[in-house]
């Protein structure tokens, strides 16, 4: 596992791994960084792993909630989250989409129900293909092609 | 009918899409249809929903769906709350759909209604304990409109299975072209699509057809797809849905249905419209044995009075 660490160690945090590559940078967007916190954050991209290219985030001193893993897996499907304490691997997930997802992604229609201001719901997609994603609004039943753009 | 279908239950069920329903659940909307005939023409009365009171909440306009659904209730015995022209009602004050859609949950027994935004049926369904029955969202779904197409097909042609069925017109923005096709290939038929290119049946619903193992034809030419057809359902290029006028009137007046062309068509060929119809269909064709679009809209007063019945857990 150390093996695929490619760069430095980090004490506490989590390290993202497996990323599809080219996609650490909405990772980061999805973890808000750099405006949510001011923890130390590492980047590796094209790293090349025996499953092909692949990118790594590591973030110092965070431990990501399930939101924000859900959303890496929206775009980035075979990705791992390792959760470091004191330098060791305490947990070590591959993340998972769950079979429907809420408030997490716009609908790509503007007509639809879900983006209508001022009704009292979130946004709905069931999802239909986990690897790569896709997913279908449980209101208006379309299926946008531009997932990443559409994380809230 | 199976035993099955006999303990079929739909009450308190909401209508949505074609797609929460299975093929024997539509089958068995169907059969309740055909026993409605002959309360439908008003040979017979029975007041199964007496007492019931249905929400008929029309946010766009219409003329068959609201005027059927509203026949359907009555002759049912039960009666109708509602309002056609959402001008007069809180929403013009920004109450939500939400909100609106609680005030009648609380004063009627079930809600019928159309909505410009898609998916605004589901949404209501959401907030409503009363069944749903969605009479049209946006460019979205029109369940009771392709519930009373195959009722239509059944009716005139005794089956749906291998029937050559051409679906014409604007197969892009048409609401009902689209949860048809899904329908027609659940029961195995044999489609073919005619529309201008830029009105192409879009190829989310194509995959859905060859997911239920059916391969549609997709042509421009009306001419030759008409000539060994049993059903030539034609739609009217929808203005309202067009992003601007130029585009409109590229394409509009593309087809037209007329006797010269059904010449060549077969003598039990039936043509079909939801309706309303601006140039598609010339008014000499009404006369011919080919036209069953008006039979189609009276279509919907069984089909309806099913649907209510079944929600309201009325029995004839």
């Amino acid at each position: 596992m150390k093996k695929e660490l490619k760069v430095p160690l980090i004490k506490n945090g989590t390290v993202i791994d497996h990323i599809t590559a080219g996609n650490a940078v909405m990772v980061l967007h999805i973890l808000g960084i750099p405006k949510s916190s001011s923890s130390t954050v590492s980047v590796a991209m094209n790293v090349q792993s025996k499953y092909g290219k692949k990118d790594i985030v590591k973030v110092e001193n965070r431990e990501l909630d399930p939101k924000e893993v859900n959303k890496i897996a929206l775009i980035s499907p075979k990705a791992t989250i390792n959760i470091i304490r004191d330098y060791e691997v305490v947990k070590k997930h591959k993340v998972k989409l769950p079979d429907e997802i809420i408030g997490l992604v716009t609908c790509s229609n503007p007509t639809c129900v879900s983006n209508v201001k001022n009704e009292p719901v979130e946004s709905r997609f069931k999802v239909i293909c986990k690897d790569p994603a896709r997913i279908k609004c449980y209101y208006c039943e379309r299926e946008p092609e531009d997932i990443a753009d559409r994380i809230i | 009918m199976s035993s099955f279908l006999i303990k079929m239950n739909f009450r308190g069920k909401d209508i949505i899409s074609i797609k929460d329903f299975s093929k024997k659940e539509i089958n068995y909307i169907l059969d309740q249809a055909s026993k409605m005939l002959p309360f439908a023409k008003g040979d017979k009365f029975k007041d199964i929903l007496k007492g019931k009171v249905l929400a008929s909440l029309f946010f766009e306009p219409s003329t068959r769906t609201r005027l059927s659904f509203e026949s359907s209730m009555n002759r049912l015995g039960g009666r109708v709350i509602g309002f056609s022209d959402p001008s007069g009602t809180s929403l013009k004050k920004g109450e939500s759909l939400a909100d609106t859609i609680r005030m009648a949950d609380a004063y009627s027994d079930a809600i019928v209604m159309r909505h410009s935004n898609e998916g605004a049926a589901r949404l209501a369904a959401a907030f409503a304990e009363a069944p749903v029955l969605n009479a049209g969202d946006g460019a979205g779904r029109h369940p009771t409109q392709c519930l009373l197409d195959l009722f239509t097909i059944r009716t005139e042609k005794n089956k749906i299975k291998n029937q050559k069925i051409v679906l014409l017109g604007d197969l892009k923005y048409g609401r009902t072209v689209h949860s048809l096709s899904y329908a027609l290939a659940l029961y195995g038929a044999d489609l073919t699509f005619v529309s201008p290119s830029t009105l192409k049946m879009p190829k989310e619903v194509i995959d859905e057809c060859k997911e239920l193992g059916v391969d549609p034809s997709q042509t421009s030419s009306l001419e030759k797809a008409i000539k060994d057809a049993d059903v030539l359902y034609a739609t009217r290029i929808q203005k309202e849905r067009f992003p601007d006028a130029e585009e409109y009137n590229k394409v509009v007046g593309s087809y037209k249905i007329d006797n010269k062309l059904l010449e060549s068509a077969k003598s039990n060929l039936i043509v079909m419209h939801p309706l309303p119809r601006v140039t598609e269909i010339d008014p000499e064709v009404d006369k011919t044995p080919h036209a069953v679009y008006f039979k189609q809209a009276f279509n919907g007063i069984p089909v309806r009075m099913a649907l209510l019945s079944l929600v309201l857990g009325g029995k004839l």
